[in-house]
């Protein structure tokens, strides 16, 4: 929890990178072109380690300063690098077998911030910091959760599937910034190194599948039932 | 005991290193197999050592009795793979791979090793997501279709579900902030402490989100799902090592996270939680092994019915429940790996992982089909082997809790588990002649020796539960519940 009641300057600016960094989210889930996905992710990357800069800044706490740097050299270049270089190989463009409609797609997502607005709300109500900005964290790492699981359960292509896992820690990446900015650096870290070995992992994994099942999409994963 | 620690850490590594340098299949097996004797010898007095927590590295890591438990039935574990992979490997005619196999199989170990002593919420589950990125390896080192499936799934599945751990954990040191101030030490003592000060609800999200992400990488239904791909698809002492060492490592954080919140006193909703997958979990392993084809799946479903006996030993609680817990993941431990290495054998010699093709054990296998066949009467709580006593103490636990439903529907799912893995394992034994002969390689006696090593302390530990232990295991359970002896 950041101390001390904030700027007020300071406290638009994070709502407004952290309602950006939703809707690119939303930009993931309607899209159906793979490149789309990994653009979206690398804004939103860009954009969560700005926020532990301007957090690092107002909040006083300068290792933020170096979370910053390594966030935009692994999430923000190296993993978009790597995703691109999967994508290039695989010479998949989008999804072909759309279980929803992207816009059908979308409307779930709506229902998902509503669910989580409703959550963070009574959180936040209950332990008494009804402040926005604590609201709108709550918000949005709850909806990147479930906006990940929703691309995880709809999509098909192993790459969409890495993609929605990574959602899925950007969201609490971008949460814990704002709610606790104290945490100590060390599991910052290596959770950024973890990131990257697990990506490696996928990309290593990604090629495999590709030569011994013949594709990528989880639908022809069918082998192994009962 | 530092020295043992030290031991316990680094071995591993060296294995890692020696296998990775000199790239000699031989040499790695041996150095494996030497270093998996060095760490059991080492780990195996831990438990009864840490009478008191003693901490390294800064608060990183530590040794407590819990700890020290979950570490040694590793170690036990990684034995005894190590010595059946010997055996095993060879006949896989993957020779030029070996040396990379086994310096991930021994890193598998270390990350195990190494959650089994990390005292900090944080770091924990970067161990539990670095046992599943080496292991993932191992799950698809056969690189057929099916392994690559598994493994597929099993990291995609077992990340997605650890985020919400992390969720979790990120949700409760927030929760802990607000009383304790921006920074501070995540360690397991400190989140005991500050728990009763949390805000309850904060504490309940955080511990139902912990719950459902190691549960996924524990196995407990629903979230099992990639768990019979994993353990069928790997080489077979992968899957002993995934069954009998991995899952118990998973549980510890569950246990641990439990620990915390019981410390708040917010009431029955953390155990209910638990008893409920714990119920869920046998309740759905009871349905697939009943029906089951696929001889390794049958394990894996096995292991999925007592994981969730463990999470319902941890739920019904008290002293009973948790020391039958702690002594049923040991009895686990012994016996998965027993049944694996078993069902592995099997699969060489009929060339098949499917129970139809596989007929006339005995006939195959005089000495280690008896093994095996004991090993099932165990598997299903039969007396007189460890398991038996182990899941008695937990049905005692039930009965005496708030959860008696929850012990009248396991007694009566274990009955059927008995009735529906005997049956499959009758079959085996005494059904009829193959129509072919199976021509696989023969089984080296590298293969046979774990099993009597897992069979004889299964015997020992179901006829006599050591005074020793059971001192243990109070001490942890009064750690757990904050009472003193």
């Amino acid at each position: 929890m950041l101390v001390a009641p904030l700027d007020p300057l300071a406290a638009s600016i994070f709502s407004l990178i952290t309602i950006a960094s939703m809707l690119l989210s939303f930009v993931m889930l309607g899209s159906r072109w793979l490149k789309d996905y990994m653009y979206a992710f690398g804004i939103q990357s860009w954009l969560i380690a700005l926020l532990s800069a301007l957090v690092g800044y107002y909040g006083h706490y300068p290792e933020l300063y170096l979370i910053a740097v390594l966030t935009v050299l692994f999430r923000g270049l190296l993993l978009p690098y790597l995703v691109l270089r999967i994508l290039r190989r695989l010479h998949v463009g989008r999804e072909l077998h759309l279980v929803l409609q992207p816009s059908t797609s979308l409307i779930v997502g709506a229902i998902c911030v509503i669910f989580s607005l409703v959550l963070a709300f009574r959180i936040s109500t209950a332990i008494g910091y009804p402040e926005k900005i604590v609201v709108l964290a709550l918000t949005v790492m709850f909806t990147m959760k479930l906006v990940g699981f929703l691309i995880l359960s709809i999509r098909h292509e192993a790459v969409s599937h890495i993609l929605g896992l990574m959602l899925l820690e950007n969201g609490i990446f971008l949460g814990s910034q704002i709610l606790i900015p104290g945490m100590p650096m060390l599991i910052e870290l290596v959770v950024l190194f973890d990131l990257l070995v697990a990506v490696a992992c996928f990309g290593v994994l990604v090629r495999y599948l590709l030569a011994r099942v013949g594709s990528t999409s989880s639908l022809e994963l069918n082998r192994l039932i009962g | 005991m530092t020295l043992c620690f030290i031991v316990v850490l680094i071995m591993p590594l060296v294995a890692v290193a020696g296998a990775l340098l000199i790239r000699s299949p031989r040499f790695a097996e041996y150095l494996n197999l030497i270093v998996s004797i060095v760490v059991f010898l080492a780990a195996a007095p831990l438990p009864f050592m840490a009478h008191a927590p003693v901490y390294f590295w800064h608060q990183y890591l530590f040794i407590d009795a819990l700890g020290g438990w979950v570490a040694l039935c590793t170690s036990v574990v990684y034995l005894l793979a190590s010595i059946y992979a010997v055996g095993y490997m060879r006949l896989l005619a993957k020779t030029k791979h070996l040396p990379g196999f086994y310096a991930l199989f021994a890193g598998f170990a270390w990350t195990m090793l190494l959650a089994a002593f990390v005292n900090n919420a944080g770091v924990f589950w970067i161990a539990i997501e670095l046992t599943t990125l080496v292991s993932t390896f191992l799950v698809g080192f056969e690189r057929a279709a099916e392994s690559m499936e598994a493994a597929w799934k099993y990291i995609i599945v077992v990340s997605a579900g650890i985020t919400l751990a992390l969720l979790g954990t990120v949700l409760l040191y927030w929760g802990g902030s607000l009383v304790l101030g921006p920074s501070y030490d995540m360690t397991w003592q400190v989140l005991q402490d500050v728990a009763q000060h949390m805000n309850p609800m904060v504490l309940k999200l955080g511990f139902l989100l912990v719950l459902v992400g190691y549960g996924t990488k524990v196995g407990l239904a629903p979230m099992h799902t990639w768990l019979p791909d994993a353990h069928s698809e790997g080489p077979a002492p992968v899957s002993a090592m995934l069954s009998g060492a991995l899952l118990n490592t998973a549980m510890l954080g569950i246990v641990r996270f439990l620990a915390v919140i019981d410390a708040a006193g917010i009431g029955w909703l953390p155990h209910t939680a638990l008893v409920v997958l714990g119920i869920f979990s046998v309740f759905v392993g009871t349905l697939f092994i009943v029906r089951q084809e696929g001889v390794k799946r049958l394990m894996a479903y096995s292991s999925v019915e007592h994981m969730g006996i463990l999470a319902l030993g941890f739920g019904f609680g008290g002293v009973l429940g948790i020391a039958g817990a702690l002594y049923h993941m040991l009895n686990h431990s012994l016996n998965k790996s027993l049944m694996f290495f078993g069902a592995g054998n099997v699969m060489r010699r009929y060339g098949s992982k499917e129970m139809p093709a596989i007929r006339r054990v005995l006939h195959e296998f005089p000495v280690s089909g008896l093994l095996w066949l004991a090993g099932a009467v165990a598997i299903t709580g039969a007396p007189p082997f460890g398991l038996f006593l182990s899941e008695f103490s937990i049905l005692r636990a039930g009965f005496s809790g708030p959860n008696l439903w929850a012990a009248v529907v396991m007694l009566v799912l274990l009955i059927i588990i008995f009735i529906g893995f005997l049956s499959h394992f009758g079959a085996m034994y005494f059904g009829r002649q193959p129509e072919v002969a199976p021509k696989g390689p023969v089984i080296s006696s590298w293969c046979v020796l774990p099993m009597w090593l897992a069979l004889i302390p299964l015997l020992v530990m179901g006829l006599w539960w050591a005074h020793g232990l059971m001192q243990v295991f109070t001490g942890i359970a009064y750690e757990l519940i904050g009472g003193t002896l």
